[in-house]
């Protein structure tokens, strides 16, 4: 029975990307990404995999349609109707290379085994030691911030330095538009968003601190925060949006979420511990992890919203700069 | 027993309005009418699934938490119906009364 | 070899094909990124299949359960989906500005334009 629903949703994904192909409309092809983000979240939630697709259905499904959509006001709607140069090489290529690789899976330890090489070696230790060292339930999060904490923090210079990368190729100074467009053009969605507005800023934070006991932790907080922004923006203008926030602020931030996390990791190594080692944070080894997990997520939440903020309006307010209406 | 059998019903109702929901969207002649049945399988539909599993709960934060995603889903469903539509009158697409001559094709 | 064994990495293969396929063969750079996306998202798949684990539930410790699925692949993972959106981020950016210059995003016009 489980089977046969991994098999009907797997089935919807091919679908969904061999329709990808043949479309020319690109608003069509946009919209096909963020249902096949969303597949993909429910697949992963048939897989146990409760972290990654939450964050799957934030970043993929509604981030990347967003900045797609934003970019795609700015360049076209159609893609032309001439092909590339030879389709019928590219074709035998991804052909000869498809079987190659199906012929390379036919000897893994098929999907499932409690036995398989995957499943026996670090990460099953991960769930054992994580009861003694560090005493949070949400393993996960646990293996992210402190015992993978290296990559985090690598993922974490990683956003920021995306953030910057747009920045760089985007920015323009903001025309002064005029403020709020009178109420009554949207009324109904006007005052929707300012019912959910707060409750989706007061969800951002209850993901990001209850990420150590349930599905969460800082990337997911982060862009639903953002998307609280993302919303106001949309609905009231980017004039207005801008009096909300900063812009000098949120670049301040984002580099502060770097800075909090690099930070944690010079405490311990003040306190004569190795880089990133939670234990030299308190006095019990055990607090002391509490303690940097939740400084790093903190950190890593700070940088996402940020980040996500950044983006997306250096995007909308080159648009806007083309003379395209918002 | 009875909320056992109620939730079940609830549940299959859901389905049947989600599938009910799909072919109206492919059959549909109109813009207008297939955002209607967009709209109807957000909204009827998934209030109902809710529904039936808040009779499953098994326990009082996990109801809580079903109640708030039902009131978020009503809240936020219709207004998204109410978006496309405005979007597309917007636009210049005009619903397909009886006595128009063309039927208005594409999206 | 047994079929409903290894059915998620034969989907997954072509799934990444398709995306490859994109990327190499489509003119139109939004579409290659979407291409790239579509890659991305099916190597996901690939790595959460194999960390799961039949009979377990999702990596969270409780009183009520003794068998989990595999928690490193899931780490990975979610590190991988958000560089993946950053790098999609700072693409859609690049090709904003190539349209600037060039005045189109289809390949072979930006090649025509860069010849002559």
């Amino acid at each position: 029975m489980e089977a046969t629903i991994h098999m009907i949703i797997l089935s919807m994904l091919l679908a969904v990307a061999i329709a990808i192909v043949r479309i020319k409309d690109l608003f069509a092809v946009v919209m096909l990404a963020g249902i096949y983000g969303l597949l993909s979240a429910t697949f992963f939630v048939l897989m146990d995999a409760m972290d990654v697709a939450f964050t799957e259905a934030a970043v993929g499904a509604g981030i990347s349609t967003l900045l797609m959509l934003t970019a795609l006001s700015m360049t076209g709607r159609y893609a032309s109707t001439g092909s590339s140069y030879k389709p019928l090489l590219a074709l035998g290529l991804v052909v000869f290379t498809g079987a190659m690789l199906i012929f390379g899976t036919t000897d893994l330890p098929s999907i499932g085994d409690p036995q398989s090489p995957v499943n026996t070696h670090v990460g099953y230790d991960y769930l054992a030691t994580t009861p003694e060292d560090i005493d949070i339930p949400n393993v996960v999060a646990a293996v992210l911030a402190s015992y993978r904490g290296f990559d985090t923090f690598g993922e974490v210079v990683v956003i920021f330095t995306a953030g910057i990368g747009v920045l760089a190729l985007l920015m323009r100074t903001p025309l002064n538009t005029s403020a709020v467009a009178s109420m009554r053009d949207h009324v109904v969605l006007r005052v929707v968003a300012k019912m959910l507005i707060p409750l989706i800023l007061l969800f951002g934070l209850y993901v990001q601190f209850h990420g150590e006991y349930g599905p969460g932790g800082g990337f997911q907080a982060g862009v639903i925060f953002a998307s609280a922004f993302f919303l106001y923006a949309m609905l009231f203008g980017l004039g207005a949006a801008r009096k909300v926030i900063n812009m000098t602020l949120v670049r301040l931030l984002s580099a502060l979420g770097v800075l909090i996390y690099g930070s944690v990791g010079l405490v311990s190594m003040l306190n004569g511990h190795n880089f990133l080692d939670y234990n030299a944070l308190a006095a019990n080894p055990i607090d002391g992890q509490h303690y940097g997990i939740i400084l790093v997520e903190l950190g890593v939440g700070i940088t996402v919203a940020s980040v996500m903020i950044i983006i997306f309006f250096t995007f909308s307010s080159r648009s806007q700069n083309e003379g395209d209406s918002d | 027993m009875l909320t056992h059998y109620l939730s079940w019903g609830l549940l299959v109702l859901g389905g049947f309005l989600c599938v009910s929901g799909a072919i109206g969207l492919l059959r549909f002649p109109d813009f207008f009418t297939r955002m209607h049945a967009a709209s109807v399988t957000d909204t009827l539909a998934a209030g109902m699934i809710m529904c039936g599993l808040m009779l499953q709960a098994p326990s009082w934060i996990v109801f809580a938490k079903l109640v708030m995603i039902l009131v978020f889903i009503l809240l936020t469903a219709p207004t998204s119906g109410h978006a496309l539509a405005k979007a597309a009158l917007h636009s210049g697409m005009k619903p397909l009364l009886p006595d128009s001559k063309h039927a208005q094709g594409g999206l | 070899m047994n079929i409903s064994g290894l059915f998620n990495y034969w989907v997954v293969m072509v799934l990444m094909m398709i995306g490859f396929y994109i990327v190499i063969a489509q003119p139109n750079l939004i579409k290659k990124l979407v291409g790239l996306t579509l890659f991305q998202t099916s190597v996901f798949i690939m790595y959460i299949s194999a960390g799961k684990v039949t009979g377990g539930t999702a990596p969270i410790l409780s009183d009520s359960f003794s068998l989990y699925s595999n928690p490193l692949p899931h780490v990975l993972i979610l590190t991988a989906i958000v560089v993946g959106i950053a790098t999609t981020a700072v693409g859609l950016s690049l090709v904003v500005r190539i349209k600037e210059s060039y005045g189109t995003v289809e390949e072979n016009e930006i090649h025509n334009r860069d010849k002559s």
